[in-house]
């Protein structure tokens, strides 16, 4: 019996009909409960309980995303992921019971309140290794400080404005460096580790050794305000008073781009750390977001009626603080709507905000520092009630909290304080990313893998998770460089060829019937699409119009 | 008031002496890792980019032929033995972990068209150009012996292929017609022949172990059954098939290596289609053999490479070349899956990586830990263009490449009038035939 390949028509051809049957994934049967010699038994048998709430946040697949035009491969390899993605996640949420510390927090008795309880007796009421964590250093000659804490947590720079430039490890008191640069210092910053500085002096930009050595001046960087390090691509951004942000790659020593911002002075910068975009601050009360990619700004949000004076992101890029001359502190939405979620009016506008690891918000008004706390990590603070206050000696010039301490730094006049405030740090750390506890072997490994894994500017964008989504623009391009290669389309649904069938059911009238009913399925599809549509475009065209327009006698020559 | 202040109890976070490991405190919350996705993009790059830094797969090359290497056999029980047949008569038998010569024996006048070894590998057979079926001992003569045959048979024609049963004491060669022998006997228990042309090989299934390919010189592809002794179907396609080799892990699964450059993978049940079409090849192929793991083979060609495709995809992922590599004869996969042994026009027997990239001997657990997360890496964003391109990048030898940059344009010259004809005719009668159908004539029962 010979079987040449029959010729079909205009259709494309059929997949092979024999290929390996699909295994279902094995069932894990239930482990028989271990007998020992002593015959005692696990009093609490089979795994640790999964908190189903914790585990959501180890998810990160978004699954109301649909894909189009998806093959059942594609369908079918998505849903086996979804499902590792959620026992993976049950894991990770069950690991935590393995998290040693837990955070601190500060309640008031009896209706008391947080905000009237001082520092001292914090002090008085703490051990003794937190209590020395509070300290004054009283440094008024060299003008108002402002500072830095290194991304460990574990070691200081301070800048004051007279020049006085200083670095040490504040956990215990050890000083790395203190030199005097015999220039104004406006701004400093540590690099990726405490091996670097970076001064903003006033006419250039200077990088110093933890050893007080100036190992660059870079005069394209002049007249620099602000500095705002970006950690996972090693770029130092800076905002100049000649309005240029300036990005510089400090791995290779180059500069990545200077975008002018066209906005004048650039005084007031902060950056986003969940997705490395700067965020700038102006006059008119607009915020600009900038990524070195683009040469226009990502957005721009209004703000407030006068003028920004100071912004703050949260570390999960949630939320923002901004504060500006009219006396307004709010707090927007960035994930979303970038809208205004509250507000609060100020007695006197804060110059300086920074946000906590666990989210407390920090306002630096004049010599007052005032702190805001909300419900936990992932919620923005409520502006309602400060969680804690302090005067300072001085004017506030800086502001930051420690990475994982419940310390609060304050530069101001008078010099430097750390103040403490219970609750403000995450308590578990991850060992591999930043490690307070680090020996000098181990911060050369990390150095190292950080810079191996050092991500381009250009992929810096609003979501950072951008470059996981399908590239439906290529697809669909390619797509249609295909169907043109080869005259026809490769994908497109064979036309109906009744399948032959035994005992009398193949006659002609039974094949005719059998085709008029599957054309008949699809034609009904196909209108009731049509139908969609229209209704959807009768939708759009029923929209309201614009507000404020009269109807005139001219409008019938509109249309 | 209640206050607790978050504190560390420094013995908790550092090693007691020098002698401990370090301590490691891990958090997974994803806040704490931001830029996941970035990151593990340039590591996969990174990843990528070092596996073509120490992509070395040429190992060794055995010297010691004096004409070109013909045919070559695995020992089944030992790794580190390989035997080849020279086109002077030659056999040699190699020590690959020494990479030295162990035995040689004069072993036909002529070519030595074929060699095979028995299951148990106490023996192998050899065939040559004068017409005999040779038996030999594996271990060497001892002191004092001279280089003997166990057994010679005498045919009437030539025979061009052998190949030994997996389990029973039988062997089937090829010439004019397929015959089963017994080893005991002296002619054949069975000859099997469909059609007029000779046959050039024949291969016994490893799992089915009564079923035999072969394939002729009038373009088809046979299967017999050893049991019925009959012909079971055949396939003819657009030109000769050199060699055959079946999937050691599928039983009905077998790869045609084709003269006009492509290999075809066929699924025994059913003919008409072959499963894969593997084009990469710029010249015929001729020899074909599978890795143990049944998911990928090796191809050697006449253009002077070998190329590595695995089963389910049409594009080789790797070819190996040197410059004083010439026409590839032979080519074998060792059955351990790590190496690829190839023997060439020009007298050498060379010893190859599977995995070029790979690194041999005991590794570490971190090194392997580093490997699968690395390997892993690079399977997850293989389709990113930037990775693809580092990835898919092999340097080839001019002639290969101008020969395949010259096969393109005739392709595309060839599909532009086809999709021109289609547009100018009635629809319907230039019929759309899949590039697998293309190739193959007919199925006969």
């Amino acid at each position: 019996m010979e079987t040449a390949p029959k010729p079909g028509g205009d259709a494309p051809p059929k997949k092979n009909k024999l290929r390996a049957k699909r295994k279902k994934p094995r069932e894990r049967r239930n482990p028989e409960p271990q007998r020992t010699l002593s015959g005692a038994q696990d009093p609490f048998p089979g795994p640790a309980p999964a908190p189903v709430e914790a585990a959501r946040k180890f998810r990160r697949i978004d699954k109301s995303k649909k894909l189009l035009h998806s093959k059942s491969k594609a369908r079918s390899r998505l849903e086996a992921a979804e499902a590792e993605e959620e026992e993976a996640s049950l894991r990770a949420a069950r690991s935590e019971l393995l998290l040693a510390e837990e955070p601190g927090f500060l309640e008031g008795e009896d209706g008391e309140d947080t905000a009237k309880i001082r520092q001292t007796d914090i002090v008085e009421a703490v051990d003794i290794a937190s209590a020395a964590k509070h300290f004054d250093l009283n440094l008024r000659q060299f003008g108002p400080y402002r500072l830095n804490y290194s991304r460990t947590g574990r070691h200081l720079a301070l800048g004051g404005r007279r020049g006085h430039v200083a670095a040490l490890d504040w956990v215990t008191k050890k000083l790395m460096c203190e030199i005097n640069v015999m220039e104004a210092v406006r701004d400093i910053r540590f690099l990726h580790s405490e091996a670097l500085l970076a001064v903003a002096q006033n006419r250039w930009l200077h990088i110093y050794d933890n050893q007080g050595i100036e190992l660059h001046c870079i005069r394209r960087c002049d007249r620099i305000t602000q500095l705002e390090f970006l950690p996972f691509h090693f770029l130092l951004a800076t905002a100049s008073e000649t309005g240029f942000l300036t990005y510089l790659d400090v791995s290779v020593g180059k500069i990545v781009t200077a975008l002018n911002a066209r906005a004048g002075r650039l005084d007031v910068m902060t950056q986003n750390p969940y997705n490395a975009i700067i965020h700038l601050g102006h006059s008119n009360g607009t915020v600009s977001l900038w990524s070195p990619a683009m040469k226009e700004p990502l957005a721009k949000i209004l703000c407030h009626r006068g003028g920004v004076r100071a912004m703050a992101v949260d570390s999960t890029g949630t939320y923002m603080a901004t504060s500006g001359l009219d006396h307004q502190l709010k707090i927007f939405d960035l994930r979303g709507t970038f809208q205004p979620l509250s507000s609060r009016t100020l007695p006197q506008g804060a110059g300086h905000l920074a946000f906590s690891q666990r989210g407390l918000l920090a306002a630096g008004m004049g010599d007052v520092v005032n702190i805001w706390s909300g419900q936990g990590k992932g919620s923005p603070p409520s502006l309602e009630k400060p969680y804690l206050t302090h005067r300072l000696s001085g004017h506030v010039h800086g502001l930051q909290f420690c990475p994982f301490e419940d310390v609060l730094g304050v530069g101001h006049n008078g010099g430097i304080t750390s103040m403490l405030v219970p609750g403000a740090a995450e308590p578990n750390f991850d060992g591999l990313e930043n490690n307070p506890y680090r020996s000098r072997k181990q911060r050369q490994e990390w150095e190292v893998k950080a810079l191996l894994e050092k991500v381009p500017a250009e992929l810096i964008c609003l979501d950072p998770r951008a470059l996981a989504e399908v590239d439906v623009i290529t697809l669909e391009q390619e797509k249609k460089e295909r169907i043109e290669r080869l005259g026809y389309d490769p994908e497109a649904k064979a036309p109906f060829h009744p399948k032959p069938k035994q005992k009398g059911r193949s006659s002609t009238a039974s094949l005719v019937k059998r085709k008029r009913k599957v054309m008949d399925e699809e034609h009904r599809d196909k209108v009731r699409q049509s139908l969609k549509q229209k209704q959807q475009q009768k939708e759009d065209g029923k929209k309201p119009k614009p507000t404020g327009t009269r109807s005139s006698a001219l409008d019938r020559f509109m249309h | 008031m209640k206050v607790k202040m978050l504190s560390r109890n420094p013995d908790n976070y550092v090693r007691e002496t020098k002698l401990d490991i370090q301590r490691v405190p891990r958090n997974y919350d994803p806040t704490l890792h931001p830029f996941e996705v970035p990151r593990e993009y340039v590591r996969a790059l990174n990843a990528t980019k070092l596996e073509r830094v120490f992509a070395k797969p040429f190992l060794a090359s055995l010297d010691g032929h004096r004409d070109g290497v013909n045919c070559l056999a695995k020992h089944p029980k030992s790794l580190a033995t390989v035997l080849s047949g020279a086109c002077d008569g030659e056999v040699k038998i190699w020590n690959l972990t020494k990479r030295k010569c162990i035995r040689t024996m004069q072993a036909h006048e002529g070519f030595v068209r074929g060699i095979c070894t028995r299951f148990c590998g106490s023996s192998f057979f050899t065939i040559g150009d004068d017409k005999t079926v040779k038996q030999w001992k594996m271990d060497g003569p001892s002191y004092g012996e001279e280089e003997e045959p166990l057994q010679t048979i005498l045919g009437k024609t030539v025979y061009t292929g052998i190949d030994h049963h997996w389990k029973e004491a039988v062997f089937a060669t090829c010439g004019q017609q397929v015959d089963i022998w017994d080893e005991q006997r002296t002619s054949p228990i069975c000859s099997m022949t469909w059609g007029f042309d000779s046959i050039s090989s024949v291969k016994f299934n490893p799992i089915e172990t009564f079923l035999l390919g072969s394939c002729a010189s009038d373009r088809n592809i046979v299967l017999y059954d050893m049991r019925q002794a009959t012909p079971l179907k055949k396939v003819i396609l657009d030109m000769r098939t050199n060699t055959v080799c079946w999937n050691p892990m599928e039983a009905f699964v077998f790869t045609a290596a084709n003269e006009d450059y492509n290999l075809y993978t066929f699924d025994m049940r059913a003919l008409d289609t072959p499963v894969m079409v593997h084009m990469d090849h710029v010249s015929a192929v001729l020899d074909v053999d599978y890795s143990p793991t049944g998911k990928e083979f090796v191809s050697a060609s006449f253009d002077k490479s070998i190329r590595i495709f695995p089963v389910n995809k049409s594009r080789s992922r790797e070819v190996y070349h040197t410059k004083r590599m010439q026409h590839v004869i032979c080519v074998k996969w060792t059955s351990d899956s790590k190496y690829i042994m190839c023997g060439s026009d020009e007298m050498n027997i060379r010893l190859w990586k599977a995995n070029a990239s790979e690194k041999l001997g005991v590794l570490t657990s971190r090194e392997k830990a580093a490997m699968d997360y690395n390997q892993k890496l690079k399977e997850k964003f293989k389709h990113y263009p930037q990775i693809k391109r580092i990835a898919r990048h092999r340097h080839l030898p001019k002639s290969i490449y101008s020969q395949i940059l010259e096969q393109r344009v005739m392709k595309e010259a060839r599909r532009r009038k086809e999709v021109n004809r289609r547009k100018h005719s009635k629809p319907g009668s230039v019929p759309i035939v899949s590039e697998k159908k293309k190739h193959i004539v007919a199925v006969v029962k």
